[in-house]
């Protein structure tokens, strides 16, 4: 059994070296050549500054943006590092709520955002994920319905017409993957981008 | 349920079906020591590691030196990892300058690694520096995976031997299963990880500022590498808190696909490694079958219950599915499916947060891990557990017809059938023992995030996950504390080496046992009788195991949800 302990140690350095030096070290490398934007994270730039990732969630609360999902990220409390604050769309900080479906704060929150929703487009029914939080906390999408049910309230605080809103919603709408994979979604950023972008024309 | 959920579940089965045999082909040459093509680059860098490392590949090892080799290789893989988590503020790769992990959480992660669980009490954007995730984690990412393949090749070895003493050279076996198999697979893995949009780069977070004015900070880093090998290893431990849900660390509706895939290609493809290897693919058909049975049962129920939400959300007026704790881009199908086939393997990723699932629908990913986690199961380790669930029915079908079992050519006599049983048996001797336990400590009740039956599925849920090696949590728990630290490390590393010794022990006797033909009266292990005798033999231990603490959880908090009670 003595004879197992050389390998014990120099193979498992060897072996750690390759796989926990070498490799990420080599793929970060290529990575890097092949596919930089995605290498460094989808970083969307604006006049030179860095306004976010396309694949990160922001949190948007003006009526003139459409907003994202309810997010349950939080962060260190200024005033007592043992605590946590919330504090929603924090990307370095992923995570989610994990409230259960019996869970009476769950089923409270949800009821104050369904009411918000409710008061601010009475005519339709309010979707789901609009009022759930996601697994990240940083979900950038938000279902078809979830967009065209913003349309009123942002074409009101921009001043455009809901045919040329809700338009942009259809253009930015991305469906399944071959017609299977995945689910229809709008990416809550670009869309906003393209707002902006249609409203300085 | 919609037509097009089921259509992806079943794109989903018959692409890991399909992809099981080329890729058994090419793991039995590997580890049958046979040239492959990867051999001209690879074979030259093999022949360097044993030189150095001092292993004469040609000397075979006894059973029980063997598993001493895998026990002294995972003291240094355990030391390699605490010593980078306590170190990690002196050490380079540190840009965003993270502390010195806490000596229990270093612990608990450290276990949690080398036993193949990766349970997540540490957040991984925010505690962890960029070299303890590459050198840590992402080593040993690779090296629990190498070594669980590593023992089921020697456990099948011994039901394809006889009259030996002998049953590989551990050196040898992870050796070939992390050059030959990982990390070819892992390179062209990473690449498409990347090209769907996960970051790969040592830079430090990225400060954005948003349309709105207000600062965010933007986690990167080495994601892609360390993914690849999480998901193909079974590992399941994630870059960043969010696991598989985070949009870095899963972009799209493909590389979630594709993730799902990586879960249980290897370990599909270790039953036909078995069945060539004991000479008849149909043997090893037989135990995907057995496989495929029960994760088809488990994706039902998931999907039937995730598609018809809660009834707290419907008091409401929301329609639809249960959306608290998924993403959009998956929805309800992915986020089910994803999480049956993570718990069905002892990979313990998720894309959806399992918390917040449905009584019924984070059921069965629990009743997945309770069973032992053999539905195609962790890398290498699914099979020994599945091939303890076969001895075991082998045995009650001698019973019945009172002749000496025999299965592959090989008599199960009692000292294999205890070896079973004592492995199968220590696993919820560690999740019941220490769920009891938890649930009267009052230190241990406050962590929990939910109040009433679903706080303590929580406890239960950590524990099991725990002790099956899986890592998946039921994440509202607030597992950092000494307490959790300390109890969790303990069933991880039971579950973990309490399972692996004595399944050694067996493939040991059953490697010196002589080969006997198949007579008339031996009972034929690759047809359907057989296949239901091990799913029937599977649920039954198990539901007699696990039923009465699922009824004191998922069961009763399904019925308050239906009586509208909120906790």
């Amino acid at each position: 059994m003595l004879r197992e302990i050389r390998p014990a140690i120099l193979l498992l350095l060897l072996l750690t070296a390759i796989t926990g030096l070498a490799y990420p070290l080599a793929m970060t490398a290529i990575a890097g050549v092949i596919f930089p934007r995605q290498a460094q994270g989808s970083l969307i730039e604006k006049d030179g500054k860095v306004i976010g990732s396309s694949l990160i969630g922001q949190e948007f609360k003006d009526d003139k943006y459409f907003h994202g999902r309810p997010s349950a990220t939080s962060a260190p409390d200024p005033a007592d590092a043992s605590k946590t604050v919330s504090a929603p769309y924090n990307a370095a900080n992923s995570g989610a709520s994990n409230l259960g479906p019996t869970s009476k704060a769950l089923a409270d929150r949800v009821k104050e955002d369904v009411e918000k929703l409710k008061a601010e487009n009475p005519g339709a029914a309010v979707p789901a994920d609009l009022v759930t939080t996601s697994g990240s906390g940083l979900d950038p999408d938000i279902s078809p319905d979830a967009a065209l049910f913003q349309v009123p309230r942002v074409a009101k605080a921009r001043g455009m017409a809901e045919a040329r809103v809700r338009q942009l919603v259809t253009e930015h709408t991305q469906g399944r993957l071959a017609g299977l994979l995945g689910e229809p979604r709008v990416n809550v950023l670009a869309l906003n981008l393209a707002l902006d972008a249609g409203a300085s024309k | 349920m919609t037509i097009i959920g089921w259509i992806q579940i079943l794109l989903y089965c018959a692409i890991v079906v399909a992809l099981a045999k080329p890729l058994g082909w090419y793991m039995t040459r590997v580890f049958n020591g046979e040239s492959t093509f990867l051999s001209p680059v690879l074979r030259p860098v093999e022949r360097g590691l044993y030189w150095i490392g001092g292993v004469d590949e040609k000397r075979e090892q006894h059973w029980l030196t063997y598993t001493v080799a895998m026990l002294l290789f995972h003291v240094g893989g355990f030391l390699v990892i605490y010593g980078l988590m306590r170190l990690q503020a002196l050490l380079p790769f540190n840009p965003q300058d993270q502390s010195a992990v806490a000596a229990d959480l270093s612990f608990n992660t450290a276990i949690s690694f080398i036993t193949n669980t990766n349970w997540q009490n540490y957040g991984g954007e925010s505690t962890l520096s960029y070299l303890v995730q590459m050198l840590g984690l992402t080593h040993q990412n690779f090296l629990s995976a190498a070594t669980g393949i590593a023992l089921a090749v020697a456990v099948i070895r011994g039901f394809s031997r006889s009259s030996m003493r002998t049953i590989g050279n551990f050196w040898v076996d992870v050796t070939r299963g992390t050059l030959y198999v990982l990390l070819p697979i892992c390179v062209v893995y990473t690449l498409f990880l990347v090209w769907q949009g996960m970051p790969q780069t040592l830079g430090a977070y990225v400060e954005a500022t948003t349309l709105e004015g207000a600062k965010q900070t933007i986690a990167v880093g080495p994601v892609a590498s360390q993914v690849a090998i999480k998901m193909l290893g079974t590992n399941g431990g994630g870059f960043f808190n969010a696991n598989a849900a985070h949009p870095f660390e899963n972009p799209t509706a493909l590389s979630n696909f594709v993730q799902m895939l990586s879960i249980f290609v290897i370990g599909a493809a270790m039953t036909n490694v078995f069945g060539r290897m004991v000479g008849n693919q149909r043997q090893g058909f037989a135990i995907l079958a057995v496989m495929g049975v029960l994760f088809l049962a488990g994706v039902a129920v998931t999907y039937w219950a995730e598609a018809g939400g809660t009834s707290a959300m419907h008091a409401l007026g929301l329609t639809g599915g249960n959306m608290e704790g998924k993403e959009v881009r998956f929805g309800i199908v992915a986020s089910s499916l994803f999480a049956v086939i993570t718990t069905a393997a002892s990979c313990g990723a998720v894309n959806a947060m399992h918390d917040s699932f449905t009584a019924l629908g984070g059921m069965i990913p629990l009743i997945n891990m309770q069973l032992g986690e053999i539905i195609v199961g962790g890398v290498g380790a699914g099979l020994y557990g599945m091939l303890l669930f076969v001895v075991l029915a082998i045995f009650v079908a001698g019973l019945m017809v009172g002749r000496t079992p025999e299965y592959v050519g090989k008599k199960i006599e009692a000292r294999e059938v205890k070896m079973a049983m004592l492995a199968i048996l220590v696993l919820p001797l560690m999740y019941l023992g220490w769920t009891a336990v938890a649930v009267v400590f009052p230190p241990a009740v406050a962590s929990m995030a939910n109040a009433g039956p679903h706080g303590f599925t929580e406890v239960l849920y950590a524990y099991t996950s725990a002790t099956g090696n899986n890592g998946s949590a039921f994440g509202g728990l607030t597992g950092n504390t000494l307490f959790y630290n300390l109890t969790l490390a303990s069933s991880m590393f039971v579950g973990r080496f309490f399972m692996i010794v004595p399944a050694m022990a067996m493939a040991g006797s059953l490697a010196a046992k002589k080969a006997i033909p198949a007579s008339a009266g031996t009972l034929p292990t690759t047809g359907g009788l057989f296949v239901g005798l091990v799913v029937g033999v599977i649920l039954i231990i198990g539901g007699l195991t696990f039923f009465p603490a699922l009824a004191l959880g998922p069961i009763v908090e399904h019925l308050a949800m239906n009586a509208n009670t909120l906790f």
